[in-house]
């Protein structure tokens, strides 16, 4: 015990309850339901997908809620090899970017039932939901996206929203 | 749920963090752990404790650890009727400023009591360290402050 | 246009010509912080007639730590609209910090107008331990004192100096009260008597309840303009006629708890004593802290202190210093002050002050 004491543990833990707010409410009550919202900008029109409320580029609240359609193109992608605490999927997986037919905003997915040298951008892509029973207010109602079946969509059809 | 409904969840974040205390710190709470009180001189020659590595009337550097203590003299004091979950105690219980003798800042920290009545400024205080086999280096080493006059 | 007052700080005249702020209230929980923002936003564009497009800057004040994401103050611009990318910065203090920066960058003379916003929410957790992790890791933060115990230190400190008592404490509280009953935006407003007022528990001795401020939720916007800009969007800008901040150690045991030189340095910096204060709005979020506060202005017994009931009526984190100027400047639009001291504080026990004199021509 003559060691200089050099390190200290400083753990610390705080609790929160985290607030969704009106409009990703709306989004989760989606979820439960088993189908994508988005919100229009009554400015520029467009449709955010899991939006916070407002339009980021108008700073808008995007009251008009608009239901969308369970297909969408993957913009890009990425195929992870890499393991990392709290993974619940094996490796490799491929992991894209979504973007919802008659949405403006993509957001991230799984890709599944496509071998990994398969994925490409472009590709046409449908959710793939959790049984009724187990659909709640959260992301995880997505089980994943997989190929429609559809061919790819034209590059100008997305390259806005790389 | 139904349509309309504010969604809220459960949000817990955790810090798993370790820090390095360096050499100015990492005096004190070696004192600490050896049941001992140190100090570090300022520029205009005050002893600064908790020991920082800088004066904080100049913010020049310190040099020089100084034993101090562990006896000391409250400065300030606040009494805790309800002590909250992660207060060092669960009854209550007054935050002590505490000057020890030879220093020239003062140490916070808390001392048990069975009432506000049984603190006051300028009262002898000494702190009471945990078991020796338990001190690891940290502020909690001491696990409060008693009357001078206490009984161990 | 009256032309511009004589500046303390500064060279150029920058004037708040706009403030909103949300309704102070103890839980939002319907709203999340975009959500909360973009009212604000709209009306402090809206109530003068310009929108996003007219301000160069945009500075916000917020700590991520009260809602539990990082980086949560980057989504939060999401309330402006950032597109066009824009000029933008934060910082991690009170919104009065973020007017400040504003200010010092509209001095350089590049832009004409600014907006500053600030947000803080304290439901979300539990304000009393989040608050405890500000304070020094080594020393303090282990022990997770919670700011009412820290401020109680002080008070007691001020109350064993002889120049205060727990029945000035309740004077101030219900003074404070009182006058947040003509605030539409005070979350905590009654009409109770000192005597009543020290018949209540104490939270922490010496601190009974009504010395602590509300937990409040809430944010506020603030839009600067310089020159002839302030007078094209206000009819009587509140210029800044100086401004200054200051801080002390963290280490509240090296400091005089019973005084607040950080106040006084920067109150001089700002020229407060150069000419009549007509009212001061004074972030003191427990009651004892006015007193120390009054004492580093050395303002005296005819400034009307904190005549919104100030932090005790409502204490929305990261806001309620920047409330203070806009309070302040509402007072100067509307001719009830032509000069007006506003402070905002942060960390412990008044470590770090904010002094802003703003005044109408």
């Amino acid at each position: 015990m003559t060691e200089p004491v050099t390190m200290m543990a400083a753990t610390t833990r705080l609790d929160y309850v985290f607030t969704a707010g009106v409009a990703q409410s709306k989004n989760l009550h989606g979820l439960e339901e088993g189908k994508f919202i988005g919100q229009r900008c009554p400015k520029c029109k467009k449709v955010y997908t899991l939006s916070r409320g407002s339009c980021p580029v108008d700073g808008l609240p995007t009251d008009e809620i608009v239901e969308l359609p369970n297909t969408g193109t993957v913009t890009t992608y990425c195929v992870v090899n890499v393991p990392f605490a709290g993974q619940s999927i094996e490796i490799p997986y491929i992991c894209a970017q979504i973007l919802l037919d008659g949405a403006n905003l993509s957001f991230m997915g799984l890709i599944q039932e496509i071998p990994i040298d398969q994925i490409r951008m472009g590709l046409r892509v449908e959710a793939v939901w959790v049984e009724p029973d187990e659909l709640g207010p959260t992301m995880a109602s997505v089980k994943y996206f997989r190929p429609s079946g559809e061919p790819d969509a034209e590059f100008d059809s997305y390259k806005e929203y790389l | 749920m139904a349509e309309g409904t504010n969604y809220s969840a459960d949000h817990v974040l955790e810090y798993p963090y370790v820090r390095s205390v360096g050499p100015v710190v990492g005096a004190f709470l070696t004192g600490l752990r050896d049941g001992k009180i140190v100090g570090i001189r300022g520029t205009g020659g005050k002893v600064v404790v908790p020991p920082t590595e800088y004066d904080p009337d100049t913010g020049e550097e310190t040099s020089g650890m100084v034993d101090v203590g562990p006896e000391g003299t409250v400065t300030s004091w606040s009494w805790v009727p309800h002590p909250r979950p992660k207060h060092p105690l669960t009854t209550p219980f007054a935050w002590v400023l505490v000057r020890f003798d030879g220093a020239d800042t003062s140490f916070l920290h808390v001392m048990p009591a069975s009432g506000p009545d049984e603190v006051h400024t300028g009262m002898r205080v000494r702190p009471e360290f945990a078991p020796e086999a338990d001190r690891v280096g940290h502020v909690n080493d001491i696990r409060h402050f008693v009357p001078v006059d206490a009984a161990s | 246009m009256s032309g511009f007052p004589e500046l303390t700080s500064g060279h150029r005249p920058v004037g708040v010509v706009s403030f909103a702020q949300y309704d102070n209230v103890r839980r939002e929980d319907a709203h999340n912080e975009v959500e909360m923002l973009m009212p604000v936003v709209a009306e402090v564009f809206g109530s003068i007639g310009i929108t996003k497009d007219d301000v160069g800057f945009i500075c916000s004040g917020s700590t991520d730590y009260l809602v539990g994401g990082p980086f949560s103050f980057v989504t939060a611009l999401d309330a402006v609209g950032v597109w066009p990318p824009r000029a933008e910065s934060h910082v991690e203090m009170d919104g009065a910090w973020a007017l400040y920066e504003a200010w010092v960058l509209l001095q350089e003379g590049e832009i004409d107008a600014a907006l500053v916003y600030c947000f803080g929410r304290s439901s979300p957790g539990d304000l009393s331990e989040i608050m405890a992790l500000q304070l020094d890791p080594y020393y303090m933060a282990p022990l997770w004192p919670d700011p009412t115990s820290l401020a109680a230190l002080q008070a007691q400190a001020l109350i064993d100096s002889g120049r205060a008592s727990e029945s000035d404490f309740a004077a101030i509280a219900s003074r404070a009260r009182r006058s947040a009953l003509a605030n539409p935006k005070a979350q905590l407003a009654y009409d109770r008597s000192p005597e009543e007022l020290l018949g209540e528990d104490y939270e922490v001795a010496p601190l009974r309840r009504h010395a602590l401020p509300p937990l409040t939720d809430g944010c506020a916007a603030v839009v600067l303009a310089a020159g002839d800009r302030a007078y094209e969007l206000c009819e009587r800008p509140a210029f800044i006629t100086g401004i200054d901040h200051r801080i002390e150690t963290h280490a509240i045991g090296a400091r005089d708890l019973t005084r607040s030189p950080s106040t006084q340095l920067a109150g001089e910096k700002a020229g407060v004593a150069t000419k009549k204060v007509d009212q001061a709005e004074l972030h003191a979020p427990y009651a004892h802290q006015e007193m120390i506060l009054v004492d580093a202005l050395n303002l005296s017994d005819d400034v009307a202190l904190s005549p919104s009931g100030g932090a005790l009526a409502a204490n929305p984190m990261m806001s309620a210093g920047l409330i203070r100027i806009g309070e302040s400047a509402r007072a100067i639009w509307s001719g009830q002050a032509d000069r007006a001291v506003a402070h905002a504080t942060s960390g412990p026990c008044l470590q770090q002050n904010l002094v802003c004199v703003l005044e109408g021509v």
